[in-house]
């Protein structure tokens, strides 16, 4: 990003045209009311769900004393790990001076934001006395990895929120008399969002500042809260989990799901806001490159994760091993291998395959691998123990998610999509001022549509 | 016009608050990463330091202890939750493992392997190894589980959060998530046994006094002179967790 903006743009005649295009979509209409109440009513069946948990407790899920970790913490996991793209394309490629990324950036921040917000509750589905979470405040011990957990996972959640506020500041400013189709009450938070923001190069540089220690912040904090996540497993003694790579093969996860979120987004926006003059063929071309860059370094982690255990086969590990490769879980590792890894990997090689629509097929496949692959970590660890399997109830030696649990995670991807919705409607999608400056800075630049 | 900042402006003393705080903050942790490197309670020298020993050799298989635990401390009893319970181990003569505990083994045992296929057959009684470097009490994220000065690993059900962070830590499968207190819950020892007296509920049961626990410290105690004269081992040696449940003629495959 840089450290100063040339304001000449807001007497540039095309910020017109860039507001106008951008607010068109913004407001409440009939199609966003329909698609809110029938999320809404999801939500309260699944909300539902979680009541009837509350009242039995976690016996009217699938876990028990052998699997006590099962489809809740992979949710966990997979919300946090998408939620990592916001530091990847806003922080990382931003502050290299990208300039592509920014139509887009707001989308990873929106997903930043939705995800790490549900990330906070789906842990809290998974907890028997949920009532008792402030003592994790109260009474926390600097020990526990949990603890690690919590404190950042609510620190980049707020630093995203944070981010996501502050880079709209000028946008607010700049809708003031642009949505006059928006109702009232919008109208009037974007008043109030746009903190009196008067366009004076004093406020811009005071704004970039800040944006820019926030970007800064996010680094580290982002990394954290995936390393941790990857130690709430890796720190203890069980196959399949005692492993030293465990931070890094997580992050490598995390951009892999967190940039097939933002193709999908990317599509919608171009497609249904009729906005592909601002994101446009070459940001899907670019997409699909980091998604290839993304994804042969977590092949690499896996390469790594896999067979270096399996050239030793230690007792236990080979237990794990077999069931992943050949066993009960081989269907579902192989898939995930395959169709969220490798085909997509070599597909995005292809120029014509990081059109749009290729894309988002792959986007939507990469995803939805993505959430099985964490359950793939999860719960086969849970399922070999190297302690004796005994003589126990069916239901205790393999996990079956029941539904009540799995209609409480299906609620918690409902919130976390209600949020992008809500996000995505109401508020300009595409940072309007920054992709003005850019077009005053290069008027002669045609998008490519 | 230009303001002159005095030293007491809000701002200066803002700042410095927040640095002062932060140093706070940021010392008062450093205790704790003692902590985090060593995951140890240190052991105490001036009370009783207790440990439980088993010894396999003597151990028929009878039950009584895991049927004696649930009664004295409340276990519940459907479908299948232990703080004590018997395994049977046998050894084919091919080689291969069979480990059965049919209710946990209050029921007793029935063999299911042919005779003439046994190499060997024994029982393992298992239960809380009250560890020394606990790996279930290192993770606990509000300090619901905790070592007590004699060296017992205790859960407290008023805190706990019920995250089974604990459960899935124990390497030795000690633990199970309480149906209907919604909490981890464990072996005490028979912490209010113990506390007048008395020895655990499951050790004064047991027939052939194949189990006994006391005090580590007291080098005339039955169990001092137990883990001095017998062939001691304990389970999972290599996870250093400091187990303090020693076993007599522990077979190998016993996991």
């Amino acid at each position: 990003m840089a450290s100063e903006v040339n304001t000449s743009f807001l007497k540039d005649r095309r910020l017109d045209r860039i507001a106008t295009d951008i607010l068109r979509p913004v407001g409440v209409d009939r199609g966003f009311y329909i698609w809110m109440a029938s999320l809404g009513t999801l939500l309260l069946v699944c909300l539902y769900a979680y009541f009837i948990q509350l009242d039995k407790g976690l016996i009217v899920t699938g876990l028990r004393d052998y699997v006590s970790w099962g489809m809740y913490i992979s949710n966990f996991v997979f919300f946090v790990a998408t939620s990592l793209v916001g530091m990847l394309i806003s922080s990382v490629l931003g502050m290299m001076g990208y300039k592509w990324i920014k139509p887009i950036g707001r989308i990873a921040e929106i997903i930043a934001v939705a995800f790490s917000a549900v990330a906070g509750l789906v842990i809290v589905s998974d907890m028997g006395r949920p009532e008792r979470l402030p003592y994790v405040f109260m009474y926390g011990r600097i020990q526990s990895p949990i603890l690690w957990d919590v404190t950042v996972v609510t620190t980049y959640m707020t630093l995203s929120i944070l981010l996501y506020i502050l880079t709209m500041i000028p946008d607010m400013a700049i809708s003031r008399g642009r949505i006059g189709h928006a109702p009232t009450w919008l109208q009037k938070t974007y008043e109030f969002l746009s903190f009196n923001f008067k366009h004076t190069p004093e406020q811009y540089k005071i704004l970039l500042k800040a944006v820019r220690i926030l970007l800064i912040l996010i680094v580290p904090t982002a990394f954290a809260i995936h390393t941790v996540t990857s130690w709430l497993f890796a720190v203890t003694t069980r196959p399949g989990w005692d492993s030293t790579i465990f931070g890094p093969y997580f992050l490598s996860g995390a951009f892999v799901a967190g940039s097939a979120a933002v193709i999908i987004l990317m599509f919608f926006v171009r497609n249904n806001y009729k906005l592909n003059r601002y994101i446009t063929l070459e940001h899907f071309d670019k997409m699909g490159k980091l998604l290839f860059l993304v994804s042969i370094v977590y092949f690499y982690f896996n390469l790594n994760e896999y067979l270096v255990p399996a050239y030793k086969m230690k007792t236990f590990e080979a237990r794990h091993l077999t069931e992943l490769f050949v066993g009960e879980f081989a269907f579902m590792f192989w898939s995930v291998q395959l169709l969220g890894l490798i085909i997509p990997m070599i597909l995005l090689l292809f120029k014509p395959m990081r059109k749009p629509m290729p894309m988002l097929l792959i986007a939507i496949v990469v995803l939805i691998a993505s959430w099985f692959k964490r359950l793939l970590i999860v719960v086969p660890t849970m399922e070999s123990p190297f302690l004796p399997k005994q003589h126990v109830p069916d239901a205790w030696m393999v996990y079956h998610p029941t539904i009540v649990e799995t209609a409480i995670t299906i609620g918690t991807i409902t919130l976390a999509v209600m949020i992008i919705s809500v996000l995505m409607k109401l508020f300009p999608v595409i940072p309007i001022w920054e992709v003005a400056e850019e077009e005053s800075a290069h008027p002669d630049q045609q998008p490519v549509e | 016009m230009t303001e002159k900042k005095t030293s007491l402006s809000r701002r200066n003393f803002l700042r410095n608050a927040g640095v002062t705080a932060g140093t706070l903050v940021a010392t008062s942790t450093l205790p704790s990463f003692n902590a985090v490197l060593f995951a140890a309670v240190k052991r105490n020298t001036k009370g009783p330091w207790y440990g439980i020993a088993i010894d396999i050799e003597k151990c028929i298989g009878c039950g009584t202890c895991a049927k004696t635990c649930k009664i004295e401390n409340n276990v519940p009893q459907e479908p299948f939750f232990f703080r004590s319970w018997v395994e049977q181990y046998t050894i084919r003569k091919d080689g291969s493992l069979k480990v059965e505990s049919p209710n946990g083994g209050i029921d007793g045992f029935t063999q299911s392997v042919p005779a003439d296929q046994i190499e060997k057959t024994f029982f393992v009684p298992k239960m809380c190894n009250h560890c020394a470097k606990s790996p279930c009490v290192q993770v606990c994220p509000v300090g619901a589980t905790y070592e007590t000065e004699e060296g017992i690993v205790l859960v407290d059900e008023k805190y706990c959060i019920g995250c089974k962070y604990c459960i899935q830590a124990c390497p030795y499968g000690c633990r199970y998530f309480h149906p209907d207190k919604h909490v981890a819950d464990k072996c005490t020892l028979c912490f209010h046994r113990i506390k007048k007296g008395l020895n655990p509920a499951c050790m004064d049961n047991c027939p052939t006094k194949a189990r006994i626990s006391g005090d580590l410290n007291d080098p005339e105690s039955a169990i001092s002179k137990f883990i001095r004269t017998k062939n001691v081992y304990v389970l999972k040696p290599h996870l250093n967790t400091g187990s303090k449940l020693y076993y007599n003629a522990l077979n190998q495959e016993v996991r």
